[in-house]
C-alpha cells in the first residue's frame, strides 16, 4: 500500500510535507487529538503511541517514515463507552489529575505489559533471564519515559499493577 | 524544522551515495536527529531514510561472536538471547539508557553516531566550535556539569553521551563501515569516536559517503561483566560517570580486566594501561587506587564538573570491588 499508513485500522494517505511528524499527522491531519504534544522532544512521553506493536514517541518520528505501518493511538485502545482495562483502572485508581499525560501513559502501559509478558528485561531487573514480574520497581523503571506533572505516579502504578494482576502472564 | 527533501534509500550503496552529498543527512530511528532538526542544530537540505535498506537483524558469526546490524534497534539488541547470556554488559548498558519508547526506535548505527548533549551545542544562540566552527566554546568557563575531564581541547569539552558504546568499547567490538562503492573497512569501536582536538565538529572517523553496516562482537568471554551508571536520577538520565567492566579472576589474581568509561570524555574512554596494571595482581583497595591514578592522570575539571574526578575514582573502586565479590 504505497504512500499510506494505517491508524486504528483505517488507512490514510501520508502528508505531502515530509516535515510532518507522526504526532502532528495524528492530531492535525487526522483529528485524533487524544495523543498529546507535551515537550515535542521525546522527553515527556505524552505523545506515546504504539507502532507495529512497539511504543514510540510520535513527536520524534516523521509520518513519512511509517509508510505501511500499523499505528494504534489511545482512540484505538478504547473509547468512553468501551474503555480498555487500563483505561478503567486509571479511572478507578484516580491515576491522573489534569489528564494531559494520561493517553501517553495508557498507550505506554499497554505496550509495557506486553513487554513483560514477552519476558523483556529492564534496568530494574535483578537478572536478565527473568521471570519478570510487574512489581512497583519494575513498573516505575519501565514507565520512566512518561512524566506526570501532577504527580499522580502512585495511583498510575496502582492502576497498572491492578491490570497486570488480573491478566494471566504469557 | 527547515524544509528538506525526503527520500527513501533502498540499499546500503544507495544510502552511502546519498550520504556523500554535503547537504544530506541519513535518518534511521531519528530520535536524536529530529530533535536536533527541530532545534535547527541540523538543517539538512536532503534527508535520506535508511530505515529499510536491509541492515537489521542480529546474526551469529563463524567465530562464535555476533554481528549486530546497523539498523537493529537498541531493544532488539538488549532482549536478544545471546546478548543477555553472553554479553550482559551490553544488555545492561543499553537498558540503562533512555526510555523504552526511545530504545524501540534507536538503532545501533544511530546510537554510535548520536551527538553530544552539551547545552551550548544544542542551543543555536550560543557559541559552539562543534556546531559552528570558530564561534568559541560556551562550556569552557560556562555551565559544564555534564562535560569532559579527560582528553579535552581548548576548543571543546563535550562528552559522548551514550551507554551502548561504552559497553562495546569494553568488549572490544568492531564497527563495519562501507563506502559508496561498497568497499568495506573495519574500525575498532575504541577508535571509532575521536577526541575533539582542533576539529571538534568531527565526532567520529566516518568519512562523507560512508555508512555503518554493522557492529561485530568477539566470541563471548568468561568472567564477570558489569555496567555501573551514576546519574542524577535513577532512570532516563545521561551518565555523569559510567563504567563497563569485563573482569576475570583466577587463583586470586585478575586474569582479565577490560574497562571502559562513559561521561568522562568526547569518546568512550579506554586506557589499556589499566588492564595491564591489574592483570596478574591480587585485588586490593591500594591496587584499585593505582588503577584510578592511571585513569585520572591529567584529568582536569572545568568548575561544575570537578566532581567527576573523585566520582570516577569511587565508581571504579566500587565496580572492581563488586566484580571481586561476584567472582568469589
Amino acid at each position: 500500500m504505497p504512500d499510506e499508513l494505517t491508524v486504528n485500522g483505517e488507512r490514510h494517505a501520508l502528508p505531502d510535507d515530509p516535515r510532518v511528524t507522526l504526532l502532528d499527522f495524528l492530531r492535525h491531519d487526522l483529528g485524533l487529538t487524544g495523543t498529546k504534544k507535551g515537550c515535542d522532544h521525546g522527553q515527556c512521553g505524552a505523545c506515546t503511541v504504539i507502532v507495529n506493536g512497539l511504543r514510540i514517541n510520535s513527536c520524534l518520528t516523521l509520518a513519512a517514515m511509517h509508510e505501511g505501518h500499523q499505528v494504534t493511538t489511545i482512540e484505538g485502545l478504547g473509547i468512553a463507552d468501551a474503555p480498555s482495562a487500563l483505561q478503567r483502572a486509571f479511572v478507578e485508581h484516580d491515576g491522573f489529575q489534569c489528564g494531559y499525560c494520561t493517553p501517553g501513559q495508557i498507550c505506554s502501559a499497554t505496550a509495557m505489559l506486553d513487554e513483560i509478558a514477552q519476558q523483556w528485561p529492564s534496568d530494574a531487573s535483578e537478572n536478565l533471564d527473568g521471570p519478570f514480574e510487574p512489581s512497583g520497581a519494575e513498573i516505575r523503571e519501565r514507565m520512566s519515559g512518561n512524566l506526570c506533572r501532577c504527580g499522580a505516579y502512585a495511583n498510575i502504578v496502582a492502576a497498572i499493577r491492578d491490570v497486570a494482576a488480573s491478566e494471566p502472564a504469557a | 524544522m527547515r524544509p528538506f527533501d525526503y527520500q527513501r534509500a533502498h540499499s546500503p550503496g544507495e544510502a552511502a551515495r546519498m550520504a556523500a552529498a554535503s547537504d544530506a543527512m541519513l535518518i534511521a530511528g531519528g530520535t536524536n536527529l529530529l530533535d536536533l532538526m527541530k532545534l535547527q542544530v541540523h538543517s539538512p537540505a536532503r534527508l535520506a531514510d535508511i530505515g529499510r535498506i536491509g541492515l537489521d537483524g542480529i546474526q551469529e558469526t563463524p567465530d562464535g561472536g555476533l554481528r549486530i546490524g546497523a539498523l537493529a534497534t537498541n531493544t532488539e539488541t538488549a532482549v536478544h538471547p545471546r546478548v543477555r547470556a553472553d554479553y550482559p554488559v551490553l544488555a545492561r548498558a543499553i537498558l540503562a539508557g533512555a526510555t523504552q519508547q526511545l530504545r524501540n526506535k534507536a538503532t545501533t548505527g544511530g546510537n554510535l553516531c548520536q551527538r553530544t548533549r552539551c547545552y551550548y551545542f544544542m542551543n543555536i544562540d550560543q557559541p559552539c566550535n562543534k556546531r559552528d566552527p570558530g564561534s568559541g566554546c560556551g562550556a569552557i568557563g560556562g555551565v559544564n556539569k555534564l562535560h569532559a575531564v579527560l582528553g579535552t581541547s581548548d576548543q571543546c569539552i563535550a562528552t559522548y553521551p551514550g551507554d551502548m558504546a561504552v559497553a562495546l568499547t569494553a568488549l572490544g567490538a568492531e564497527v563495519v563501515i562501507a563506502d559508496s562503492e561498497g568497499k568495506e573497512r573495519t574500525v575498532p569501536v575504541r577508535d571509532f569516536h575521536r577526541l575533539p582536538g582542533d576539529t571538534p565538529w568531527r565526532d567520529n572517523v566516518l568519512e562523507p559517503g560512508e555508512i555503518i553496516l554493522a557492529v561485530t562482537l568477539p566470541p563471548s568471554v568468561k568472567g564477570i561483566q558489569l555496567y555501573r551508571k551514576v546519574r542524577e536520577r535513577s532512570s532516563y538520565a545521561f551518565a555523569l560517570v559510567s563504567v563497563a567492566a569485563l573482569i576475570a579472576i583466577e587463583h586470586g589474581k585478575f586474569s582479565r580486566a577490560d574497562l571502559a568509561f562513559g561521561g568522562l570524555a568526547h569518546k568512550p574512554w579506554h586506557d589499556p594501561r589499566i588492564g595491564e596494571l591489574l592483570v596478574g595482581q591480587t585485588p586490593s583497595p591500594d591496587l584499585f587506587d593505582q588503577a584510578a591514578d592511571l585513569l585520572l592522570e591529567g584529568a582536569e575539571g572545568h568548575g561544575d564538573n570537578d566532581f567527576k574526578i573523585p566520582l570516577a575514582r569511587r565508581t571504579l573502586h566500587a565496580v572492581l570491588a563488586e566484580a571481586v565479590e561476584k567472582a568469589a
